[in-house]
């Protein structure tokens, strides 16, 4: 069962690694980390699915009998790709969030969005960047 | 000594050569005192490695297309591997990172 | 079969020593250059399972542009995280302990893996694939085949996606100018984009800016091969379109942000990221006018349908790599305009 079977096992560890960083860190950064490894993790799955051993990368020559399936390449392929095209949306969302709350933590932005109803256009604490004037573009 | 033997034991010495740089690369990363010794250690033996490796690489390739692509790759690992460790130390340097001094306690 | 599952195994073992790494470490810059030594090795891994196209990618994405944005995104904010409070390990270790059972059990009934024999392997769609594009399209590379034609809808969907996320990104991180600008301010006059920045201009590393200046039409000149190379070995457009992008941020890290931003300007960009979909759906569209289905490239050299096939590839290819490029260009320009703050 061991070798059979032993990619799989790997990679849920790698995705339950991944899932713990998601759920228990607090910080936005180390969430979307944790999430790219969730993801790298599936890709793994998908692509250990696709192998033969003995075979070779689906790429057509001459004598070769065995290819690995091409079709998980594909799909990962296009997965890897909107996956950096997303992280980097969430990453603009955790630079929105710092503008506003002056923080990336979790526990942090839940307090400073309790105290006072003008959470977004107050934000407490002297570790917000020079940016000059307020945010233009958050409405009161 | 048939010519295949030849460039087998070769090959088989060069990947030795070239394995055994990265690990010692590796080891002064962990042993070196402060920052920039570990960065010319990296940087020496990164750049040392991959090349040996290459060579390795290069003696076995069936035909020319795939040997000059193994030599530009080369090439390039060998311009871009010095300049990241140059730019490296001086940034270090730009921004303060002190230099160990013979004597000194092991600092970070 | 020993030594690939050795070799499995150790890469695994980085893998996860790696991911490890990663969730206890509190610097955050560490963090995302593990995460990017996390892609490099896992590109490896892709190798070793045969996946050498998407090894390719994963190499430009991962140890490239994504770690570039992590970086940013932690010099616009705080780069220390605090520590993990104890009244949230517990739930997330049980819902770790419990999905990953969960997944273990269920992997039982998963094939062995490599068989040649799983369910997988038998389908007739990896005849179709593996045998008969051969005379359908002609292409050596089956991934591209699959990629571009066969499964060329998908593929569109997920153009769409990225130039999504792309707008997404511009629509949250574009500063607009303040509609009340302090009188007699120099800034009024420019857009209030580009603050000013005390910040150390790459340029003045000489050796940096002379090897960067040397690479740089190299650069650009292979992310070219790999797109129009892309049928005949790994590439084609995802990767294309990363390697360029790669390209154009390490001009924009090295010399500064004006310049790149003078080479590449605003309007260009936003009408770079609409082309590439626009020439994908275009494409299909001009298939529907000369009479066939959407995406359906055979008619478009009428009397030969792989020449059309091919042709479509490429032109599809083309604009993916085109989208793609602009999305990550837009993407870190959007990121890096922001100002740094400490």
């Amino acid at each position: 069962m061991i070798e059979t079977h032993y990619p799989y096992w790997l990679v849920f560890v790698l995705m339950m690694i991944g899932l713990y960083t998601v759920i228990s860190h607090g910080n936005l950064v180390k969430k979307l980390i944790g999430l790219s490894l969730f993801q790298a993790a599936v890709f793994i799955l998908y692509i250990s699915l696709g192998k033969v051993i003995g075979g070779t990368a689906p790429v057509l020559e001459e004598g070769v009998d065995s290819y690995s399936h091409p079709l998980p390449h594909v799909l990962i392929l296009t997965a890897i790709v909107v996956g950096v095209a997303t992280t980097a949306l969430g990453l603009a969302l955790a630079v929105r969030i710092f503008d506003a709350y002056g923080t990336l933590e979790e526990d942090q932005m839940l307090v400073r969005a309790g105290d006072g109803d003008d959470g977004p256009e107050d934000p407490a604490g002297p570790d917000r960047g020079p940016d000059g004037d307020g945010e233009p573009g958050v409405a009161p | 000594m048939s010519l295949d033997l030849l460039l087998n034991l070769a090959t088989g010495l060069l990947m030795l050569a070239g394995g055994g740089f990265a690990v010692t690369g590796g080891v002064g990363l962990l042993r070196f005192p402060d920052f920039y010794t570990r960065v010319h250690a990296v940087g020496l033996t990164d750049s040392a490695g991959a090349g040996l490796i290459l060579l390795a690489l290069l003696l076995q390739v069936p035909d020319w297309g795939t040997a000059v692509r193994l030599v530009l790759i080369m090439l390039f690992l060998l311009v871009t591997g010095p300049t990241a460790t140059q730019a490296l130390a001086q940034a270090a340097r730009r921004d303060g990172v002190r230099i160990w001094l013979d004597g000194e306690r092991d600092r970070g | 079969m020993n030594t690939l599952a050795l070799l499995n195994v150790f890469l695994f073992a980085v893998l996860v020593a790696t991911a490890l790494a990663i969730t206890r470490i509190r610097a955050l810059y560490a963090a995302a250059m593990l995460a990017s030594l996390f892609s490099l090795v896992l590109a490896s891994l892709f190798v070793m399972l045969d996946a050498v196209d998407v090894a390719f990618t994963e190499a430009a994405v991962g140890a490239g542009v994504s770690t570039v944005l992590f970086l940013s995104v932690l010099a616009l904010t705080r780069s220390r995280e605090a520590v993990t409070p104890r009244r949230k390990r517990w739930p997330a270790g049980l819902v770790v302990l419990l999905t990953g059972g969960t997944l273990l059990f269920a992997s039982q009934d998963l094939p062995p893996f490599g068989a040649p024999d799983t369910p997988v392997q038998q389908h007739p769609v990896t005849d179709v694939y593996l045998v008969d594009s051969t005379e359908q399209i002609g292409i050596p590379n089956t991934v591209t085949a699959v990629l571009a034609s066969y499964r060329g809808y998908d593929t569109l969907g997920e153009l769409v996606v990225i130039f999504t996320a792309g707008v997404a990104v511009l629509l949250l991180l574009t500063r607009l100018p303040h509609p009340q600008d302090p009188a007699g301010a120099p800034e009024s006059a420019a857009p209030a984009r580009y603050p000013d920045r005390a910040s150390v201009v790459l340029a003045d590393y000489r050796v940096l800016r002379v090897v960067s200046k040397l690479l740089m039409p190299f650069i650009l000149l292979f992310a070219c091969y790999v797109l129009f190379h892309g049928e005949y070995g790994p590439g084609g457009g995802f990767q294309a379109g990363m390697i360029l992008a790669a390209g154009v941020i390490l001009f924009g890290l090295v010399f500064g942000l004006d310049v790149a931003r003078r080479v590449l300007p605003r309007p260009v960009l936003l009408v770079l990221i609409a082309a590439g979909v626009l020439l994908y759906a275009g494409v299909g569209v001009a298939d529907l006018l000369l009479g066939g289905a959407f995406l359906d490239y055979d008619v478009l050299r009428p009397g030969s349908p792989q020449a059309g096939q091919q042709l479509g590839i490429l032109l599809v290819e083309t604009g993916v790599g085109i989208t793609v490029a602009a999305v990550m260009t837009a993407v870190f320009f959007s990121f890096a305009g922001r100002g740094v703050s400490r």
